[in-house]
């Protein structure tokens, strides 16, 4: 039972030996790393955006996709594009998910995942208090991702277009971006 | 803070469009270097690669509640992306030409979510107004008219007699949000969205007429 030195120069043995040293190991990695870990992002203005008003705020359940998560409480605010979960009485959160790309499904009669297309099976589970809060959940997130919106402003300008002749982005300027362009999307 | 930092990096190094692409140089702190570095703009996010051959983005930039200035820096062509908020960082960067800085400019000001939202809104509230205003439906007639108790067939052109003057406009179909779930917007071509459409407009209208021929 080998003494390891934590961060800190603290020493720690018999406590550490025991329990699973893979996940000691590896959130020992991580800290080593950096909070961040190997992306740098800019921190400070995602918990500014924590505090913007939120299209949907409630306390859910929810599990995170290790295996053995247990269900926590948790404040759950949806901001832009960005699910933010904060423990019920803090002030920061404890994270955030970015909802690009990803896949809401339900599970059991009232309740959600989220996974994301690259793993699939990785699943972050929620919990609501009824069907009808799950129901309003899964909506508002499937529409929360830019790529949806981006989609939705296509068909719109096309369907206008259509019925008047006129482009409807030309009063906004911004009618020759390549993003809103119907050549651009991908199934 | 936790974050799915590898859904970002997929989110950007996937295999779709980019809204803005090219070398700029970032300054690394108020009194670091520049760095030149391959940036990449996808929605409100502005992602930065060692270069545009790496596979994996050094960092990210989330441009959600930014505003994009120009500034005088001793590196030309350079501009700030300024965030509020008191130990807020400002991002100093600098593009190659004069052109690349405008067009850099122009992209990151309009990349964020709110301002797509709201061009969304304004859009949809457009469809929504040119629609009911549009031209109406050509009514069609049945080939057998079931008289009515007073007498009046369903299609004629004449109000019953003591009626309210008038035909009463169809009422309007409930405003569809397209981005409701099972929605319009899963890749449908345009003569499926028709059809889809014109059954609740006919379905709409056949019980107006139903209505509309009560006592």
């Amino acid at each position: 039972m080998a003494a390891v030195v934590l961060p800190g120069g603290r020493r720690c043995g018999t406590f550490l030996a025991r329990g699973r040293p893979a996940v000691r190991r590896a959130r020992l990695a991580l800290r080593v790393l950096g909070p961040g870990g190997a992306m740098r992002y800019n921190e400070k203005e995602l918990q500014a955006l924590s505090r913007q008003p939120a299209e949907l705020a409630a306390e859910l359940g929810m599990r995170g996709p290790k295996k053995g998560s247990v269900l926590k409480r948790r404040l759950v605010k949806l901001v832009v594009n960005f699910l933010f979960y904060f423990r019920t009485d803090e002030a920061e959160p404890v994270g955030a998910l970015l909802l690009e790309h990803c896949r809401v499904t339900q599970e059991e009669p009232s309740g959600f995942s989220i996974s994301f297309i690259e793993d699939p099976e990785r699943k972050y589970h929620f919990e609501c208090r009824s069907e009808e809060q799950c129901q309003e959940w899964m909506g508002a997130l499937r529409r929360a991702s830019y790529e949806f919106m981006r989609r939705s402003l296509i068909f719109y300008r096309n369907e206008i277009q259509k019925m008047t002749g006129k482009d409807p982005l030309e009063q906004f300027g911004i009618s020759e971006e390549a993003r809103f362009q119907l050549g651009g999307l991908k199934a | 803070m936790k974050l799915n930092e590898r859904s970002l990096a997929f989110y950007a190094t996937c295999d779709a469009p980019v809204d803005n692409a090219g070398f700029l140089y970032k300054k690394g702190g108020r009194h670091a270097a520049y760095h030149r570095r391959w940036f990449v703009l996808r929605g409100n996010m502005l992602f930065y690669f060692e270069d545009a051959a790496s596979r994996e983005p050094v960092g990210v930039i989330i441009l959600e509640g930014c505003t994009v200035e120009l500034v005088e820096a001793a590196e030309e062509f350079a501009f700030a992306v300024r965030f509020a908020g008191a130990r807020a960082r400002t991002y100093v960067l600098a593009a190659e030409s004069q052109a690349a800085m405008e067009g850099w400019v122009k992209a990151l000001s309009r990349a964020s979510f709110d301002y797509l939202r709201l061009v969304v809104r304004e859009l949809e509230q457009q469809l929504a107004a040119v629609r009911a205003g549009g031209c109406p439906l050509p009514p069609r007639r049945p080939r057998a008219l079931p008289p009515k108790e007073n007498g009046c067939a369903v299609w004629s052109a004449e109000p019953p007699a003591g009626a309210r003057p008038g035909p009463a406009p169809p009422p309007l179909p409930p405003r569809r949000r397209a981005s409701a779930p099972n929605g319009p917007l899963h890749a449908a071509s345009f003569a499926r969205l028709h059809e889809w459409y014109g059954q609740e407009v006919r379905a709409l209208r056949s019980q107006w007429l139903r209505s509309r021929a009560q006592p």
